[in-house]
């Protein structure tokens, strides 16, 4: 069945919300599907619903670019590639039906795949935004390749809408893989997985996902089938459980206990992927190595610490809080220029009060 | 004048440079007069080599106390006049920073200096299996700083990414002396994404100092296929079926008649010179995958209305078939007293259009344009044949040149792929980006940059640029190609 989604252009709309709330200096909250609004600091200000702007600009699939007002759902999205036989290279996850393409670049969250094929900011091409002034600016383009003017599309991945409400995006797609299996090998510490994966990594594979978790490695291989079958028979191993939507969507069982046992308390570190990062409790790593899960909020500053030291970060992913903030701060130089470019983009401060970083 | 304010700076760099890390004698300051864009020249005040992330700081503060323009230059192999020097600043070449500082196998990454070379990283790691994948033609003398500042791209974006694919992290020095890191080897980094914004910014947002770069594992094996068509669309059109399939080949190159003949006479690369266009497939992967992927392209080939296909029989004829392809600017060289490169980029489905523009437009200025062509991501290079002893011809070279990338623009792509704006399109800017865009591309360089030291009159076009520009180029209001549907 053929995939219908809405069109619909409420840009104009938005723009007089802009210009109302920037005349008088106050804050606007940006919503679109809400699936990831647990996921950064809580923002103050009157909702600027912005899931109804919908619709697909332009999508010729023999161009590998989509372009797409930043309200279509998600779901409704990957349908449509899917029947071009097309997909997101980064595997985003939704977290709900809801989930919008802006929230995905606002977010800049990315699945399984990240370590592989790449991240949003690697795929996103362009996009056309109303600042806080409530003027629309266009960025990047829809073409592969483009240097023409800074690269101000990627500065929108993971801005968590602080620098502008989102109107369209321009993304790069790729084929869907021929097939896919997943391959099960047992390593007792996460120190022997990091190792092993990233042993892997240096060989010619299809690799395109990796996860360890209570002793056991999974790895997802990706391309052809005769690609794909040799490199089964080189690897060894034992056939393994496709977990890598439950991961993406954190239905896997290492998540769903979360709330039960630590108030919904969900950390990541990310780090350099072979980094040596002890820790005494239960975690599940992915992208093998650069993404560590950890339930509770422990020690959060101790790590913190740890974290930046190794030139990481650790995020509270669910159940933030005033005291525990989302994201680490960055340096002081980098959070300077944060607040500068912030007002460059948003002068009278509208934008989703502080849900990047306090104060910004 | 300028030779007592060269005097007086050259002391007070030397107060921390080496005597030889200071040039300031006009002959052997000419060697730094323009880039690959010979067509633009400037001496510059000075040109200073610092060798450590210290000196380049303290370079760089001076220069910020005394707002004295910087133009950072790696191997100024720049097509866009990036690194052309400003007749008030200094050129700060960082061509003595040229090591490799580190090699890590396990996390497949390499620490590097901007000055070290492009090729020389792949060199370097070839032992283990590992590879740098962005190759832009240039690969030989780039600089990595300068593939930085550039996001440089090459023959294998289309599959591997482009320069900001395969970055992980840099040292910055911002144009207030100040050093910061950027950093994204954890692969999921927070905050606005500033090496992103870094990456391509032509040196006006600081000077990169150290780079970590991403290493990948050499393919077990690439093959290629060479397509060979009657008709230039038809080649096109097989590129889309390719792709439609599911394939992403590792590179795919389009030459037109002109430039397969120039190629052919050049380096004999086994091209048919009576076609009208070749294309040249490269499938890369494990065996097994490349065999299955080989067989389906030319069998779309054919379908789409190939001639011919042939298949490089050994690893010989494979590097014999890209041997054309990478002489492709010498092998044009060679037949026309100068040429002049276009970058401009396309949506491949607009390629048939474009080039029978192009072929107009070459007839109306009377100068010949051969069309090479990274057909898998639409970046176009036309070369315009000129001779620049004849009076008046550059500029008419010129002119057309912006015609070109005019109609990209048109056709709802670029001025730029790959070897950025410089000097040479800023005056296109003005087409490509509104007003406010343009006013918001200087706010961010405000950001970094309030004195507007770095690499001053590049990149980005002021106003009056602009309205300098439209009145040589908008002729009764009219924008170029109004017949073109705008994207």
């Amino acid at each position: 069945m053929a995939i219908k989604i809405v069109e619909r252009d409420l840009h104009e709309e938005f723009q007089a919300k802009i210009r109302e709330a920037a005349a008088k200096a106050e804050a606007l909250k940006i919503v679109g599907g809400g699936s990831k609004a647990f996921y950064g600091n809580a923002t103050e200000g009157e909702a600027l619903e912005v899931s109804g702007h919908s619709g697909v600009i332009d999508y010729d699939p023999a161009e590998l670019v989509i372009t797409l007002r930043a309200g279509c759902k998600l779901k409704d999205v990957k349908a449509l590639l899917a029947e071009h036989g097309q997909m997101f290279g980064f595997e985003p996850p939704g977290f709900s039906d809801e989930a919008t393409i802006g929230g995905v670049i606002a977010c800049g969250l990315s699945g399984p795949r990240r370590a592989f094929s790449g991240a949003v900011r690697d795929f996103i091409l362009g996009v056309k935004i109303l600042d806080g002034r409530g003027d629309v600016l266009n960025f990047g383009g829809r073409v592969i390749k483009n240097v023409a003017g800074f690269d101000l599309s990627r500065l929108m991945v993971g801005a968590m809408g602080t620098l502008g409400v989102l109107l369209e995006v321009s993304l790069r797609v790729i084929p869907e893989f021929e097939t896919e299996t997943t391959l099960g090998f047992v390593h007792e510490s996460a120190e022997e997985h990091i190792q092993w994966i990233n042993e892997l990594g240096g060989r010619p594979l299809p690799l395109s996902a990796s996860m360890w978790y209570k002793g056991q490695s999974l790895i997802r291989l990706s391309g052809s089938e005769r690609g794909v079958n040799s490199a089964v028979a080189k690897l060894g191993g034992e056939p393994g459980e496709n977990v890598w939507d439950q991961l993406k969507e954190q239905s896997h069982a290492f998540f769903s206990d979360i709330s039960s046992k630590n108030n919904g308390h969900l950390m990541r570190i990310a780090l350099p992927p072979t980094t040596h990062f002890q820790l005494n409790q239960d975690q599940l790593i992915e992208w093998g190595g650069a993404q560590r899960w950890l339930h509770g909020d422990s020690e959060l500053e101790v790590l913190r610490g740890r974290a930046s030291h190794f030139h990481g970060n650790l995020c509270v992913f669910r159940g933030s809080s005033e005291s525990k903030p989302t994201f680490q701060l960055p340096s002081d130089a980098v959070l300077t220029l944060h607040r500068s470019l912030k007002s460059k983009f948003d002068p009278a401060r509208i934008f989703n009060r502080g849900r990047l970083y306090p104060g910004l | 004048m300028a030779d007592n304010k060269r005097e007086k700076l050259s002391g007070m760099f030397r107060e921390f440079l080496d005597q030889e890390s200071v040039v300031d004698q006009p002959t052997s300051l000419a060697a730094y007069e323009c880039d690959g864009l010979s067509a633009y020249r400037q001496l510059p005040l000075l040109v200073v080599l610092p060798e450590t992330i210290k000196q380049v700081q303290q370079v760089v503060t001076l220069c910020h106390e005394h707002s004295i323009p910087i133009v950072s230059r790696g191997a100024g192999t720049s097509l866009s006049g990036g690194a052309l020097p400003h007749q008030d600043g200094i050129v700060l070449s960082l061509a003595k920073m040229n090591r490799i500082l580190n090699i890590d196998q396990l996390s497949r990454t390499a620490v590097v200096e901007p000055g070290v070379r492009n090729l020389a990283v792949s060199e370097a790691v070839q032992h283990l299996g590992l590879y740098y994948a962005p190759d832009p033609s240039s690969q030989i003398a780039c600089s990595i700083g300068g593939n930085v500042a550039e996001n440089a791209g090459g023959v294998h974006c289309l599959k591997y990414g482009l320069t900001v694919h395969n970055i992980l992290g840099v040292k910055l020095i911002l144009p207030n002396g100040e050093l910061v890191i950027l950093d994204q080897q954890s692969l999921q980094s927070q905050g606005y994404d500033l090496l992103a914004l870094i990456i391509g910014s032509e040196g006006m947002l600081g000077v990169v100092v150290e780079v970590t770069l991403k290493l990948l594992p050499i393919p077990e094996c690439a093959r290629v296929v060479m397509g060979i068509f009657d008709d230039v669309e038809k080649a096109g059109n097989s590129v889309a079926d390719i792709i439609a399939k599911g394939i992403i080949p590792a590179g795919i190159e389009l030459m037109d008649n002109p430039a397969i003949r120039a190629a052919e006479d050049f380096v004999k690369a086994g091209y048919p010179t009576e076609a009208e266009a070749i294309l040249i497939c490269e499938l890369d992967g494990t065996e097994e995958e490349v065999e299955a992927q080989i067989t389906r392209v030319e069998a779309v080939m054919k379908a789409a209305g190939a001639d011919e296909t042939r298949l490089a029989r050994d690893e010989a004829e494979r590097l014999l078939f890209w041997s054309g392809r990478k002489a492709a600017f010498p092998a044009v060289g060679r037949i026309s007293p100068d040429y002049y490169c276009i970058d401009g980029t396309i949506p491949r489905k607009t390629l048939g259009v474009v080039l029978n523009e192009i072929r107009r437009l070459s007839e109306e200025y009377k100068l010949p344009v051969a069309n090479v062509f990274h057909a898998g991501d639409g970046n176009l290079h036309p070369l315009i044949l000129y001779d620049a002893n004849n009076e008046g011809e550059l500029e008419k070279t010129e002119e057309l040149g912006s015609k070109i990338l005019q109609l990209c623009i048109a056709q709802g792509g670029t001025i730029t792929g790959e070897h950025g704006v410089g000097v040479e399109k800023i005056g296109e800017m003005c087409v490509q980006f509104s007003e406010l865009e343009r006013n918001q591309f200087h706010a961010i360089r405000d950001s970094f940059d309030s004195n507007g030291i770095m690499n001053p009159g590049k990149g980005i076009p002021t106003l009056a640029r602009c309205a300098e520009f439209n009145s040589m180029h908008v002729h009764h209001g009219e924008l170029p190609f109004p017949e073109l549907e705008r994207f």
